[in-house]
């Protein structure tokens, strides 16, 4: 699903240049559930938008779902997003003026979705998040938790390949944290290829495999099996 | 375009933003209004000057006698002197031009008296001894039977066409003055005519109260011998009336023994001349009109472009999250140009409504004045200036919107959505 080859980035900011990402390489399948873990400031926002074309790279190669994402017109790259990924921030970023129910059908305004058609599938996913009741409610009105999981519906409405979520939990105490991630697994259960940046072991104990930056390189990269020992690790470091 | 759902949006974001989109729209209002309401007056003041000169032939001049200013050939200044038929022969016989000759002379009248009887009724009028030309120069509707004629002049007869006043205060209402006589200054006339001014003030009042007597006959009845009074005269097509004008005041000096630079022993109005300044007086007016209003105009449209930026500026992260969500550069400039349309056009609309309605009030209370308003009548916007005020707003719109979603759309995704 996604592949990334030597991939470098860095920040210019008047003379000063900061090189963050320093030859990446990482290879993601279809149905992966992948946290991405790094100390404050080690690239891990950077990393993400890159793979959500929310941002480009300097050099290297990145390939998502066999497409060659490179320079391309903001128009396609508006398509990519619209079609193959779903994002979900740690601010939540729900349209103030909007509400639940127009939020979570936004993106299929821009596939030209009718109207009624559009509002009708947005309920249904606000259902599932169990959010139905709360449609016609404004941002404004609802818990930190039930935002979260309306940018949730909102990432899952255009039917995306991959789910990107900065820090989703960032913002949502535990017991709220755990209620996202939960729905982040079913979400996956049904084959969507998911990647988080956390900085919670706990959270990213959650997921299948664990990807850890520092210095603008991976450091590590643990799968399955070595998560579950990662996660008694933790438990007994709580302890 | 009529997709429901821009609407919806477009809506939605006005309507958050009451405060911001009533002021926006009060410039682009009060812009449009403006204008309007400057055209209607300019319109107004045409037609109310305009009409004031009613059909009287731009073509024309008036030439009279006043005193000399300067002695010539042992002739002392300060003389008066009359013109006379032999003038109207020599004007007609050496200047070439002219299309209409009417010399005209004022009938004796003691100031004051009533000089006009009928039976019990009396009048004072004037008496205005007029050849047939003269109406073809400044013409009156005929109301009744006809204006002097050619007949009238060589068999000096004594008929009399009378003003509608005159057949006001002379003829009951169920009266026909045609036929009847009238003793004018003595002397019975039979009325062949009644007539009433094009123009409106007081030269129409003038024209109104006047009788109109065949010119010859009124130097044969009340013995001014072979004086003229004055002169109207036009000039044929592709002749200037200012040369004649030129011409004939020389040719006066010459006959009656004047200095040929006493400029202001022969007295002269030529229509051309006060035409041609009245037509650059009212270009100028109308061109200040134009300028002020498409400045007012334009304010209206750099406040609302001024204000998407800021809206757009507010809007960054918005913008970023939708961009997110797939929204391409072109939906978002579209959506932007047509709020920005909608606001100008929405807001001129109202002003244009507005502007048109105040003229229509102003014109109702110049109505009810009736002729008291002089200088000013019935103004009004025409609906091609409408139309192309409304165009213009269209346009404006576009471009007011044009500088801020160019501006949104520069910005990368990513900085909209880390813009707080
Ligand atoms: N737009 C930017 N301009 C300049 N420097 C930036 C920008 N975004 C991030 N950085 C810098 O790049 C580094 C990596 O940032 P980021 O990817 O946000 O780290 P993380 O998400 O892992 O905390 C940090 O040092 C940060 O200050
Ligand atoms: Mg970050």
């Amino acid at each position: 699903m996604i592949h990334i080859k030597e991939l470098h980035k860095s920040y210019i900011t008047g003379t000063n240049s900061l090189h963050v990402l320093k030859g990446i390489d990482l290879s993601i399948a279809s149905g992966e559930f992948v946290s991405i873990m790094g100390s404050s400031g080690s690239g891990k926002s950077t990393l993400l938008n890159i793979l959500g074309i929310l941002d480009n790279y300097d050099k290297g190669n990145y390939r998502l779902d066999g497409n060659l994402i490179a320079k391309m017109s903001e128009k396609k790259a508006a398509a990519f997003r619209n079609q193959l990924i779903g994002f979900v921030f740690q601010s939540f970023n729900l349209i103030s003026f909007k509400n639940a129910l127009e939020n979570v059908a936004l993106p299929l305004y821009y596939q030209k979705v009718s109207r009624r058609k559009r509002n009708l599938i947005a309920m249904e996913y606000l259902d599932k998040m169990g959010l139905a009741e709360w449609a016609h409610h404004m941002p404004n009105e609802l818990s930190g938790g039930q935002k979260q999981r309306v940018a949730i519906a909102r990432a899952l409405i255009s039917k995306p390949k991959v789910i990107l979520a900065d820090e989703p939990t960032g913002a949502l105490d535990t017991q709220t944290s755990y209620e996202v991630m939960d729905i982040l697994k079913e979400v996956n259960g049904q084959g969507i290829t998911i990647l988080i940046v956390t900085h919670e072991h706990d959270i990213a104990a959650m997921t299948n495999r664990i990807i850890r930056l520092r210095d603008g390189v991976i450091a590590e990269d643990i799968r399955n099996g070595e998560v579950k020992k990662m996660k008694e690790m933790a438990f007994a470091a709580a302890n | 375009m009529f997709d429901r759902d821009r609407w919806q949006e477009i809506f939605d974001t006005l309507k958050k933003n009451k405060m911001r989109t009533f002021f926006t729209a009060l410039g682009v209002f009060w812009g449009i209004f403006m204008l309007i309401a400057l055209l209607g007056s300019g319109e107004g003041l045409r037609k109310g000057v305009s009409s004031g000169m009613g059909d009287m032939a731009t073509n024309s001049m008036f030439m009279w006698t006043q005193r000399t200013t300067m002695p010539f050939k042992g002739f002392p200044r300060g003389r008066f002197y009359n013109f006379n038929n032999g003038d109207t022969k020599a004007m007609i016989d050496n200047i070439t031009g002219i299309e209409y000759i009417a010399p005209r002379i004022q009938g004796y009248s003691q100031e004051g008296n009533n000089n006009v009887v009928r039976g019990e009724r009396t009048g004072a009028f004037t008496i205005q001894g007029d050849y047939p030309a003269y109406n073809l120069i400044d013409p009156m509707n005929i109301n009744q039977g006809r204006f002097i004629n050619d007949n009238d002049i060589e068999q000096t007869r004594k008929v009399a066409v009378i003003g509608k006043r005159v057949q006001e205060e002379m003829f009951k209402p169920e009266e026909n003055p045609i036929g009847e006589y009238l003793r004018i200054n003595g002397v019975y006339f039979q009325i062949v005519g009644v007539v009433s001014s094009r123009k409106n003030d007081n030269e129409a009042i003038r024209d109104n109260q006047s009788i109109y007597l065949p010119f010859t006959t009124v130097q044969k009845t009340y013995n001014y011998g072979d004086i003229v009074g004055w002169y109207s005269i036009t000039a044929k097509k592709g002749f200037s009336v200012s040369d004649i004008e030129t011409q004939a005041k020389a040719l006066m000096r010459k006959r009656h023994s004047i200095d040929p630079a006493d400029t202001r022993a022969v007295g002269s109005f030529n229509v051309e001349n006060q035409f041609q300044k009245m037509t650059r007086l009212f270009a100028g007016i109308a061109g200040l009109i134009w300028i002020v209003g498409i400045g007012t105009l334009l304010a209206g449209v750099i406040g609302i472009s001024n204000i998407m930026l800021v809206v757009i500026k507010e809007r960054t992260k918005e913008i970023g999250i939708q961009r997110a969500i797939g929204a391409s550069p072109g939906t978002i400039i579209s959506q932007i140009i047509t709020e920005s349309v909608f606001l100008t056009t929405f807001a001129g609309y109202f002003g244009l409504v507005a502007g048109v309605g105040a003229i229509e009030l102003v014109n109702n209370i110049i109505k009810k004045m009736g002729d008291s308003a002089g200088m000013f009548k019935d103004p009004s916007v025409s609906f091609h200036v409408a139309v192309s005020a409304l165009i213009i707003l269209i346009i404006a719109g576009v471009i007011a919107g044009i500088i801020p979603a160019r501006k949104a759309v520069k910005i990368k995704p990513i900085e909209a959505l880390r813009y707080e």
